[in-house]
């Protein structure tokens, strides 16, 4: 497993390099906004991202509460950390994309506001985890975990209805797109699922080691007697 | 344009500061497991 | 007579006998009221369209602070260790605590409002009898939520500013449904009753979904 890993981030980190290539080089410069709209292939990809941790952190969830594995907590956790670090990325590209095209650095655009409530949702999450002092944390979480997943299709169509009320610039670029556009989304798609994989297993990695260090810990101050960790 | 280049570096400066944190906090651990042999 | 009515006819009368609770919430909510309306001194077009954001902040702001001790004298009196042995099932308490803050909160929000009434010179230029509605689905909305999050921050450090942590980000379509709905009755300009549908289908998930997990929650110590 261990020499695995540097073998793939060397992939990764060649992979991420053509994409990045692709996406200030390759692409077709698009018509009315030039240059700028290149944020689209960083912009996106972390999005979907972003969105499929969440969901794994959400099946996770369930698993944990049918369950009661403490591998699916661990999942959960890591899923969630990785997804919000991702969603900041989102949050902070979508403006400095907005503000060259619009004038303005925020709009209340379907996907941006949606991933800031989705944010607000899973920063919470991470605070409980934090901030509890029970014994039952990873159950406590799960429920929380559920119900923010819960509230995702009531987010969106609320702020679906908000955006035909009050209409609002659109910020993705909505309409068909070109195809040699999408093959560069493509690759910065794949790019960056590798990267959130690798980051995602090395998280992984650490909150095993860690439960593993307080468990002998613990063990250690009941019997008094040193021991030692793989 | 700026703004292109700037979108581009805080998505990196993001994902940097993050696998900072989780390598900072593999070499605590790894100190830790070292006192926690040692002691043995 | 069910659990959850005798629960909550409890809980109303011992906060009925213990005043001091009611009095000082209900001097915040006058107090909140005040200070918006300094805040925001607008004119009677104007005030329409930010009425109606204006009042739920500050039903919301009150709603946490009721909410905040939901749990206090059941941890005070270490009655919730009997809840769990005993073999009732946990929804009832959770639906007793729920409706003793709903209808708390509503009465917060029925003193609440004529002041607003007052303070912004408000006249409905849309169906006003749709606003009771919006306030009985809102205010559930709000409540629900906040007694199941006040019980999972009941073991927590932070616990007055972990509740409120919780509960803003998963009440935020429910804010916005709220707020819509009232402005749009006010100013007369839109429907409300995609955003009454909306509440109303957040309530259903977000009861059901706390009734079947309180259990989880009462159990973690």
């Amino acid at each position: 497993m261990k020499r695995v890993f540097p073998i793939l981030g060397l992939l990764t980190a060649g992979l991420l390099s053509y994409a990045l290539y692709l996406a200030l080089v390759v692409a077709p410069t698009e018509q009315t906004m030039g240059d700028v709209q290149r944020i689209f292939y960083y912009h996106v990809p972390s999005a979907w991202t972003a969105f499929l941790l969440f969901f794994v952190n959400f099946i996770a969830s369930v698993i944990y509460l049918l369950r009661r594995s403490p591998k699916a907590d661990i999942i959960a956790l890591v899923a969630a950390e990785v997804g919000v670090v991702f969603c900041t990325v989102v949050l902070v590209t979508g403006p400095i994309w907005a503000r060259p095209v619009w004038g303005i650095w925020w709009t209340w655009d379907l996907r941006l506001t949606l991933t800031l409530v989705l944010w607000l949702i899973y920063v919470s999450y991470l605070i409980l985890r934090r901030f509890s002092t029970s014994g039952q944390t990873p159950q406590l979480a799960a429920v929380l975990a559920i119900l923010g997943a819960l509230d995702v299709p009531l987010v969106y169509f609320s702020i679906w209805f908000f955006r035909t009320q009050h209409p609002q610039p659109v910020i993705g670029g909505g309409g068909s797109i070109d195809p040699r556009m999408m093959h560069v989304l493509l690759i910065n798609w794949a790019a960056f699922s590798c990267f959130a994989f690798l980051v995602f297993w090395s998280r992984y990695r650490l909150e095993v080691l860690k439960r593993e260090l307080e468990d002998t810990q613990a063990l250690e101050d009941l019997l008094e007697s040193p021991r030692s960790v793989r | 344009m700026t703004y292109l280049y700037a979108a581009y570096a805080a998505t990196w400066i993001i994902h940097i500061v993050y696998v900072g944190i989780l390598v900072g906090q593999y070499s605590k651990l790894r100190d830790e497991i070292k006192n926690l042999n040692e002691r043995k | 007579m069910s659990l959850t009515g005798v629960t909550l006819i409890k809980d109303l009368r011992l906060e009925w006998r213990s005043k001091d609770a009611i009095n000082s919430m209900l001097f915040f909510a006058l107090l909140v009221v005040v200070i918006f309306s300094f805040s925001f001194d607008p004119t009677a077009e104007e005030s329409r369209q930010i009425a109606g954001g204006l009042i739920w902040v500050a039903f919301l702001f009150a709603a946490v602070v009721a909410l905040n001790q939901t749990w206090a004298r059941e941890i005070r009196n270490q009655v919730l260790d009997a809840y769990r042995v005993s073999p009732a099932p946990a929804n009832s308490l959770f639906l007793a605590k729920a409706s003793g803050n709903f209808i708390f909160v509503l009465v917060l929000e029925a003193l609440m409002t004529p002041l607003f009434v007052v303070f912004y010179n408000l006249r409905a230029l849309g169906p006003a009898w749709q606003l009771p509605i919006v306030a009985l689905l809102g205010t559930w909305a709000l409540v629900v939520n906040g007694t199941f999050f006040a019980a999972m921050s009941l073991r927590t450090r932070s616990r007055e500013i972990m509740l409120p942590l919780l509960l803003f980000p998963i009440s935020l379509p429910a804010v916005l449904a709220m707020v819509e709905a009232t402005t749009s009755i006010l100013t007369g300009e839109y429907s409300a009753k995609f955003w009454i549908v909306l509440l109303a289908a957040y309530d259903l998930v977000f009861t059901t979904g706390c009734l079947l997990l309180f259990d989880i929650v009462l159990n973690a110590e």
